[in-house]
């Protein structure tokens, strides 16, 4: 059996379904052993174990740099012959499997949506227009995995005890800049943009007022996310960007609301299964790609739409 | 390096030449390699030549002896993003080409980039795009700052240099936060599309660009051996491309009244909800 490695970076109390996808899928390849990039209490530990962590990897002092938590991934990557690590594909995930790869002379993959048991990725490049298979040809594999690219189990599987922690040593790590600030963005309640099943997105045809957005996203339980051109003025946080630039979803449904379609757009839209568009232009180009194209206005078709599912919701 | 307060800084922004994203792009021939015909500066290293001129400036720009050198791994045609930032104000420029770079995954790129660095010296600040748009990865700005021991600040949206000229503050966009960040100088960054608004060259540029020199490297003079590099060197090999079937244009209705009944309608035939 290969060894697998998966990066948990945020440990919490209950794991992500980001975190329990890379889990999921590591324990279909092989034994995994769970490398921790923050502190992990036994609690915490015991239910990373129940989904199939048979042990930890943990150091001091990472503190949310990336040139430390890469030093404990390759450390690990050595110390348990790791066939493959998996890791998220956001900025972090990304950044640490970047610098791991040299300090191991391994390759990384990124974006990936599927890894099989030959260690064969799958991934899409070039905004969506190919889909690729690569192997890294010798290291450990280094894999950053989109979310949304595993089915979980039906039911979270039930908790045993904490698997053993091993804390290891990683001497000098390099120059690193100083933290003196955090921001939290604040969370809106809604699903998470990265691994909601649906998302309803705003541009510069919204106005300023987001409300009937919203207002659908709710009716829906769905992510609300957003155009440059809405981010940019400043009607929406920046982290609800979706395109080239800002997040890359692939939900079941995405519709599309005042939002002309520009290729950087779509550049972070257009995997998604079935698009709906609502757009006031007919000639809007985001209708070349919609399954059910809306020529309208939104701030009429969006309520509608909402009151309807209220209804047959009940 | 020359931090020194009072001494010019010397800035190395790093740039692609990259597919234009408005024209259809292809993966061929027998590697899978990117169809580099219709190529262009990466509009994301835009951000990060603008982070670098706004730097220099700062401290009296070129007058003052500071430099922006612009620095770009390519074929031949590749030289046109070098010029392209010198259009906009970089002073000079470097072209690495080498047959033997072609097919170069990131950990390939960044070991030639990083001895390109070497091989200059005396860079205060390196500075790179949030991510290329062909390749898309954001992983040579990490591993250059690994390779060549520097602080990384990554994914920034706010650089300034403080007034003691040898301390870099700014502002790290992740998923869940903002983080301050501060460090001494030399580092690495990379900037978002968040972080300014690049310049267009204007007609003065545009002329001073021609007169501007770019030295051309190749591998043996960065000390280089091809087999480490190019599709060989990399760790990683594409072994199929399959083209995704063009996204088709569904249904296209008019809103008479009712058409947010008829978007449920749909959701409900496509059993959404
Ligand atoms: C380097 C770079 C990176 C970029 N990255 C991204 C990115 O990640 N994501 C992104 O989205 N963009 C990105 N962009 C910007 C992109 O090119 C477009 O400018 C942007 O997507 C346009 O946003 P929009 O469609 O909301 O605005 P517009 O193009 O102005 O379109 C607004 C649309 O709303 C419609 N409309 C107006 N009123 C109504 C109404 N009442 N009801 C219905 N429809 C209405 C209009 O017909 C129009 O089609 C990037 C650009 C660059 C240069
Ligand atoms: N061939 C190259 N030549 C110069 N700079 C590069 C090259 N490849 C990547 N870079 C730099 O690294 C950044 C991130 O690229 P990537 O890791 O490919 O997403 C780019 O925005 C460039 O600044």
């Amino acid at each position: 059996m290969q060894n697998i490695l998966v990066y948990i970076q945020a440990p919490g109390a209950t794991p992500t379904k980001s975190q329990c996808e890379l889990l999921t899928l590591g324990a279909s390849l092989g034994e995994v052993r769970v490398v921790l990039g923050a502190h992990a209490d036994e609690a915490t530990r015991a239910v990373l174990s129940s989904w199939g962590a048979t042990g930890f990897y943990a150091a001091e002092a990472l503190e949310g740099h990336i040139a430390p938590e890469a030093a404990l991934l390759a450390a690990a990557a050595k110390d348990f012959k790791a066939a493959a690590v998996l890791l998220p594909n956001d900025s972090a995930g990304r950044e640490v499997a970047a610098r791991a790869a040299i300090k191991l002379d391994a390759g990384v993959i990124t974006d990936a949506i599927g890894v099989e048991q030959d260690l064969t990725v799958t991934k899409s490049v070039l905004a969506g227009s190919y889909t690729v298979r690569v192997k890294a040809t010798r290291g450990p594999l280094l894999v950053t995995v989109k979310p949304n690219s595993v089915e979980l189990p039906s039911e979270a599987p039930a908790t045993i005890s904490a698997a053993a922690l091993s804390t290891l040593d990683l001497g000098e790590v390099g120059p690193m800049a100083v933290i003196t600030g955090v921001s939290e963005r604040a969370s809106s309640g809604r699903p998470d943009l990265s691994e909601a099943r649906f998302v309803v997105a705003g541009g510069r045809g919204v106005d300023g007022d987001f409300g009937p957005v919203e207002e659908l996203a709710d009716a829906l339980g769905a992510a609300v996310g957003a155009s440059r051109a809405a981010t940019d003025a400043g009607w929406i946080d920046h982290g609800a960007q979706i395109g080239q630039t800002g997040k890359t979803v692939s939900p079941q449904l995405y519709i599309s609301a005042g939002i002309s379609g520009a290729i950087q757009q779509k550049a972070g839209m257009q995997t998604s299964t079935y698009i709906v568009a609502v757009n006031s232009d007919p000639d809007a180009p985001v209708f070349e790609i919609a399954d059910l194209g809306i020529v309208g206005d939104l701030t009429r078709v969006l309520p509608q739409a909402a009151a309807e599912i209220r209804r047959r919701k009940g | 390096m020359s931090q020194s307060t009072g001494t010019p800084l010397r800035i190395l922004v790093l740039v692609k030449h990259v597919p234009d994203v408005q024209f259809d792009r292809h993966l061929a021939g027998e590697h899978l390699r990117i169809d580099r015909q219709d190529s262009v500066l990466s509009e994301l290293d835009e951000y990060a030549i603008e982070a670098g001129l706004q730097l220099a400036e700062s401290r009296g720009g070129a007058a003052a002896g500071n430099t922006v050198t612009a620095l770009s791994m390519g074929p031949e045609a590749a030289v046109n993003a070098v010029r392209k930032a010198l259009q906009m104000g970089a002073t000079e420029g470097v072209h690495l080409c080498d047959d033997a770079l072609a097919g170069s995954d990131a950990g390939a790129t960044s070991l030639a980039l990083a001895a390109a660095v070497r091989h200059l010296a005396g860079f205060d600040l390196i500075i790179t795009g949030m991510s290329s748009t062909d390749a898309e990865t954001s992983l040579v700005p990490a591993q250059l700052a690994e390779r060549l021991s520097l602080a990384q600040l990554t994914q920034i949206s706010r650089v300034e240099l403080a007034a003691d000229s040898t301390t870099i503050r700014a502002v790290r966009e992740t998923e869940h936060a903002a983080l301050n960040l501060e460090a001494e100088l030399p580092v690495l960054l990379s900037v978002t599309d968040q972080a300014n608004e690049p310049r267009y060259p204007n007609f003065k540029g545009i002329m001073a660009a021609k007169k501007k020199k770019v030295t051309v490297l190749n591998l043996s003079d960065i000390g280089v051996d091809p087999a480490s590099v190019g599709g060989a060197g990399s760790a990683t090999q594409v072994e199929a491309a399959e083209a995704r079937a063009e996204r088709e244009a569904g249904r296209i209705i008019t809103d008479s009244g009712n058409a947010g009944i008829e978007l449920v309608d749909f959701l409900a035939a496509a059993k959404l909800i």
